[in-house]
């Protein structure tokens, strides 16, 4: 792979793991396997297009799309999961319902065309970087994803917040004995959760533009990601996102025809042998 | 046929009074062709087939409670074989059947082997996950599968050209495939993946060999699934990556939640109903997929016991089956 590559595979990964660590902050803490993750990160980048096309500004754009995905994940957990309690085959089917009708609102709004956001012109061009002539704008969304990690990584260790969510993810139930809201909890993750999909589908939006099914290739690479990590694991989303970046970049450099086999192929052996993933933990039942 | 003594009359595994309500239903859809347009027919048709999914699916989700999101695969690849065995390397319709079926089951062996040691909601992201391997490979591998524009062939042999031919020829195959299914489930067998559904750690120290129960289990539902599929391609003549997409797992999932989980004849009712749905709405806008996310969350919310289940609880002595899900 040439450093060219290398960078595409590192930048992609970066993508990943905005969106992905979000699904995983949900799946670890709520034990809710989020199927609308994708479309929200479609929905945040339309959004998102919306806003910086009309205001001109990218970081306004990020932030919309981030307070509106947020508000739509607040729908999400607090009008429809709510009601269906525990089972876990209906949270699945119910997001997934979700989806199906986000995509397509977003098809009625924005039509089929193909999007991209504009990018703000001080990340436009390229620069030197390792050897290789290298868009400017997309060693931004590599920074951004590392800096997303730190924030987590500090979120989740360092802060009272951070604190309930990693007690949550090992045993709710005794959180919630010793007196904390565990519910509060619960809800901010999910916001928080939403809104890095929605970031992430800004950023996105930018290098790989947004068009109707753009959100299942994210949506199954998060589902990847998250079975090779662990459940509720940040490491795990690191790694798992950087394996899936390299090798989706990989496979399509060498068997473009096998792509999808490059990632799943060694995800579902994984998965046969490790059912919890890389970093994953038993819970108590 | 009858027994001497005080055994109740038992022909095929059925007694009495599920006998006559069996043969009523079988005359009843046998005789739809004589009333019903083509176009209906086409419609009874594709119910009949999603029926046979949706019934495979609930082998291994109501009876075995594992709930596989990567039926539609298996089910397409079938399809896909059918479609390329007769058009492109000219073998006969049967042995294309009979080839789609094998690879389906054997599809279903490859998934088996890897999700059998999952449980709950691993199984869903692992099939899943396994069902978009087959969709990509569908989708990209264009020298065989001619990627996104599909392959189309005329698969079905002439004496089934017509709408009432091959509509009878479908309920002909269905009856036997919902009687070899329901006859499963009823086996032995079939009520080992009801204990490891019902308990896996209790079946286990009984000395059950769970891992290789859920297999059998897996691989009989994909070869169920793989008829439907056959069945499917002779019925559409075309297949594309849309026939194996992840749309195509959730909405046989769909069909079968609908009819009830872990009523196996429901699967008849949940596709019907779909597929109804779908051709009503359709008539009058094109937010299919609106309406069907809409349906899912209203099931989900509402009837999580799906048609059956919501009709039992208001109906209680209804005798449709026995068994119930449980979370």
């Amino acid at each position: 792979m040439s450093a060219f590559q290398l960078l595409n595979g590192l930048t992609y990964a970066a993508l990943l793991f905005v969106v992905a660590s979000g699904f995983t902050l949900i799946f670890g803490l709520l034990r809710i396997v989020n199927l609308a993750h994708g479309a929200l990160y479609l929905v945040g980048g339309y959004i998102g297009f919306s806003i910086a096309s009309g205001t001109g500004s990218f970081v306004l754009g990020g932030l919309g799309a981030m307070a509106a995905v947020a508000a739509i994940g607040f729908v999400l957990d607090q009008g429809l999961l709510r009601f269906v309690g525990n089972n876990e085959l209906r949270q699945v089917l119910l997001t997934l319902g979700f989806a199906f009708v986000l995509d397509d609102m977003a098809l009625v709004i924005w039509g089929g065309d193909s999007f991209t956001v504009p990018i703000p012109h001080m990340l436009k061009g390229g620069m030197h970087v390792f050897g290789v002539y290298y868009p400017t704008y997309r060693l931004f969304v590599l920074a951004t994803g590392i800096v997303v990690f730190a924030g987590l990584w500090l979120l989740l260790n360092h802060t009272r917040l951070g604190a309930l969510i990693r007690a949550g993810v090992d045993d709710a139930e005794m959180v919630e004995a010793s007196g904390v809201n565990i519910r509060r909890v619960f809800l901010v993750t999910f916001l928080l959760g939403s809104a890095l999909a929605g970031l992430g589908g800004l950023m996105g939006g930018a290098f790989l533009s947004l068009y109707p099914s753009a959100d299942a290739e994210i949506l199954v690479f998060s589902l990847a990601i998250v079975i090779i990590g662990g459940r509720g694991s940040l490491v795990g989303v690191g790694v798992g996102s950087l394996l899936v970046g390299l090798l989706n970049t990989l496979g399509q450099v060498m068997f473009p025809e096998l792509a999808y086999f490059v990632i799943f192929g060694p995800m579902a052996l994984l998965l046969a042998f490790r059912p919890l993933g890389l970093f994953g933990r038993a819970t108590p039942a | 046929m009858s027994n001497a003594g005080s055994a109740p009359i038992k022909i095929a595994g059925l007694t009495g009074r599920s006998l006559v309500v069996v043969l009523l239903v079988l005359a009843t859809t046998a005789a739809l062709p004589l009333v019903l347009s083509n176009y209906q027919l086409e419609l009874a048709t594709e119910m009949l087939i999603f029926g046979v999914l949706a019934m495979s699916i609930d082998i291994l989700s109501g009876f075995a409670g594992r709930t596989s999101l990567g039926h539609g695969a298996i089910f397409g690849v079938s399809g896909y074989v059918v479609v390329y065995a007769s058009a492109q390397a000219g073998f006969s319709p049967a042995a294309a059947i009979l080839l789609g079926v094998i690879a389906a089951t054997a599809v279903a062996i490859i998934f088996a082997l890897l999700a059998v040691r999952t449980s709950g909601v691993y199984f869903l992201l692992l099939t899943l996950a396994l069902g978009m391997i087959v969709w990509g490979i569908c989708l990209r591998w264009t020298q065989v599968t001619g990627g996104e524009n599909g392959l189309r062939g005329d698969v079905r042999p002439a004496f089934l050209a017509g709408h009432r031919a091959f509509y009878w020829a479908v309920l002909a195959a269905t009856t036997v495939v919902s009687y070899a299914m329901w006859r499963f489930v009823r086996s032995p067998f079939g009520l080992t993946l009801l204990g490891i559904r019902d308990s896996e750690s209790r079946m286990k120290s009984l000395g059950y060999n769970v891992p290789l129960h859920l297999f059998i289990g897996f691989a009989v539902s994909g070869f169920f699934a793989g008829i439907s599929g056959a069945l499917y391609a002779l019925f559409n003549n075309f297949v594309s990556p849309s026939t194996v997409a992840l749309e195509q797992s959730v909405e046989g999932v769909l069909m079968m939640i609908a009819g009830g989980v872990g009523t196996l004849f429901g699967g008849f009712v949940g596709a019907a109903a779909i597929i109804a749905l779908e051709n009503v709405v359709s008539a009058y806008t094109e937010r299919w997929q609106t309406v069907l996310g809409l349906t899912f969350i209203v099931i989900m919310i509402f009837a999580p016991d799906g048609i059956i289940g919501a009709l039992r609880a208001i109906l209680p002595r209804g005798g449709l089956a026995r068994e119930r899900y449980k979370d």
